[in-house]
């Protein structure tokens, strides 16, 4: 049996969106504390104390240049925790997949609403930086930080997709700590969200290269600094390509799991 | 007209042979039961039905529809009752209605309008808006009933609807489904409680290590298959009796535990005779489906 052909897409998908949505809601409270408030008091703790020190980073100050990695810091952890932590609730402890799965609606289709939703919910996270940004008045550029909006979708799509693949494996929420100690924390450290991938060592910055939240980094911080980001097309390209590959191999090991 | 039509169902887990070559016919308006012991392949074989598990040879038509390419199109018309609840507990009764109904891609005014009847079957009106953590567990097999009937389906598909129930809770399920008979809705349901398929079902198969080993109507089966009157003699020296008169007073005997069956077509002369023994304790009652099914799947532990 393979279970890896290509995920199919339909728009059933949206009514598991929406009770997604609908239970975010009503925990909407601790969940903005948790997803949003938290990168920002890290945002501005290490802004103006490091920021004292650092005068200036690549032309700009450090709390701008820190604002922009942030952007991307949040929204992947806001999707990364989404489809770990809730989607294995979702999928394995409360069994919703399961009752979902016997109304007309397929593992594809509960993919698809898992996938959206983690992108959904980090594009919140994403934007409740940028409205401190606005709010501090850090963007060079009005026009230029809009276009943070579109890539923190995609950025959110991304590490949902790649999320969804430890969730299709994992046997309990234990083994989530392996992905965050080995993929997520070396990302953060190794991407540039901190300070410029520059300053490492030359093999950790090809390394970085091959990382979705380098390129990530190197569309937002531009929008921030308020120049036009440069290899656009390369950048979303690469991030497309961890999206697709990933949702491929999630839904594939997700049916494996499910389906038999 | 059949509702659900199997053939040559079959499905192997690596070596292991889960069902092999099921058939099954299934009329529109009946209530028929698939028995079996743990193991036997039934649930297995619901999810085949439903499309949610390949089978690796068969045909399985269902409303009409072919499950091998319109699974969906089936379950539309299809309302599940799962083993496990699997109600969504960040909600209340009523939005775990309205939330499911929208999986049927139903509008929210034709779901709202369905409701107040569903809580009123599950009777559930005054806990529309409890949490599902407040609700006992008869209660959530009720709602979950309810949900299934959240699209108004053709076809019921329930996989232990009872199991876990306190008695008084698994009447209150009976009489639901008793309803749902009389409405003219298809229902097909596994149980391990022969009771439960001997009041409900019109026709039931048995099945073990995934074939049909027995089939028909309840009443039909036991007196095809079992002696009108059965005898549980109790008691330690219960093995010397069965040596000593069991040929004499029984057209068949089986000894489990503690406990002789006896099947007898009249059974007059050995209560007379027991009446006499002093060390052992007798019931006396008219045979069931619970023989027919230990007859045919033995008395032995499924998971020893």
């Amino acid at each position: 049996m393979n279970y890896f052909t290509h995920p199919q897409f339909s728009w059933r998908f949206i009514p598991v969106w929406r009770r997604n949505f609908l239970v975010w809601k009503k925990l909407a409270g601790s969940s903005i504390l948790g997803n949003l408030a938290d990168p920002m008091f890290y945002m501005l703790g290490f802004g103006y104390g490091l920021g004292s020190l650092i005068p200036q980073v690549g032309g700009a100050s450090y709390m701008t240049f820190l604002a922009a990695g942030t952007i991307c810091y949040s929204t992947m952890n806001s999707a990364t925790f989404e489809v770990l932590y809730s989607g294995f609730s979702r999928m394995h402890v409360q069994k919703t997949w399961e009752a979902i799965l016997n109304a007309p609606l397929t593992l594809d289709d509960v993919m698809l609403a898992e996938l959206t939703w983690g992108a959904s919910k980090s594009l919140l996270s994403g934007i409740a930086i940028l409205a401190v940004i606005w709010a501090l008045g850090l963007q060079q550029s009005w026009l230029l930080s809009l276009w943070v909006i579109p890539v923190v979708i995609l950025i959110g799509l991304t590490f949902s997709a790649m999320g969804l693949v430890m969730t299709a494996v994992s046997p309990s929420y234990d083994f989530f700590m392996y992905y965050f100690t080995l993929v997520i924390t070396p990302m953060v450290l190794l991407c540039g969200v901190f300070y410029p991938v520059e300053r490492m060592p030359e093999i950790l910055q090809t390394v970085a290269l091959f990382l979705p939240l380098s390129h990530a980094i190197d569309l937002v911080r531009p929008l921030i600094l308020g120049h036009i980001p440069s290899a656009i097309f390369a950048h979303v390209a690469a991030l497309l390509t961890w999206t697709g590959v990933s949702y491929w191999l999630a839904v594939g090991l997700t049916r494996r799991r499910i389906l038999k | 007209m059949s509702i659900i039509k199997v053939r040559h169902l079959a499905k192997k887990y690596g070596d292991n042979e889960v069902v092999r070559g099921l058939d099954l016919d299934i009329q529109r308006g009946e209530c028929f039961g698939l028995l079996g012991p743990n193991g036997a392949g039934k649930t297995t074989t619901l999810k085949m039905l439903l499309g949610l598990v390949r089978p690796d040879v068969g045909e399985i038509r269902i409303l009409d529809e072919d499950i091998a390419s319109h699974a969906r199109e089936a379950r539309l018309r299809i309302g599940v009752v799962p083993q496990m609840d699997n109600l969504d507990p960040d909600f209340s009764v009523a939005e775990n209605l309205l939330i499911y109904g929208r999986y049927f891609g139903l509008s929210d005014a034709v779901i709202n309008s369905r409701i107040p009847a569903l809580l009123e079957f599950a009777g559930l009106t005054s806990k529309a808006d409890a949490k599902i953590t407040s609700l006992s567990g008869g209660m959530k097999r009720r709602l979950t009933l309810a949900r299934a009937l959240v699209n108004d389906p053709e076809l019921i598909v329930l996989d232990e609807p009872t199991t876990g129930l306190d008695p008084q809770a698994r009447h209150v399920i009976w009489q639901g489904l008793r309803r749902l008979i009389h409405q003219g809705k298809t229902i097909l349901l596994t149980t391990h409680f022969m009771e439960e398929a001997e009041r409900l079902c019109d026709n039931l198969v048995i099945l073990d290590h995934g074939k049909v080993i027995a089939k028909g109507n309840p009443r039909d089966l036991i007196a095809a298959e079992i002696e009108p009157n059965v005898v549980e003699i109790y008691g330690e020296t219960v093995e010397d009796w069965a040596q000593q008169h069991g040929a004499q007073w029984c057209a068949r005997h089986e000894i489990t535990g503690e406990t002789l069956f006896c099947y007898t077509h009249d059974c007059i002369g050995l209560i007379e005779h027991l009446r006499e023994q002093q060390a052992l304790r007798y019931v006396q009652r008219p045979s069931n489906l619970e023989d027919v099914f230990l007859k045919f799947t033995g008395r032995e532990l499924r998971d020893a």
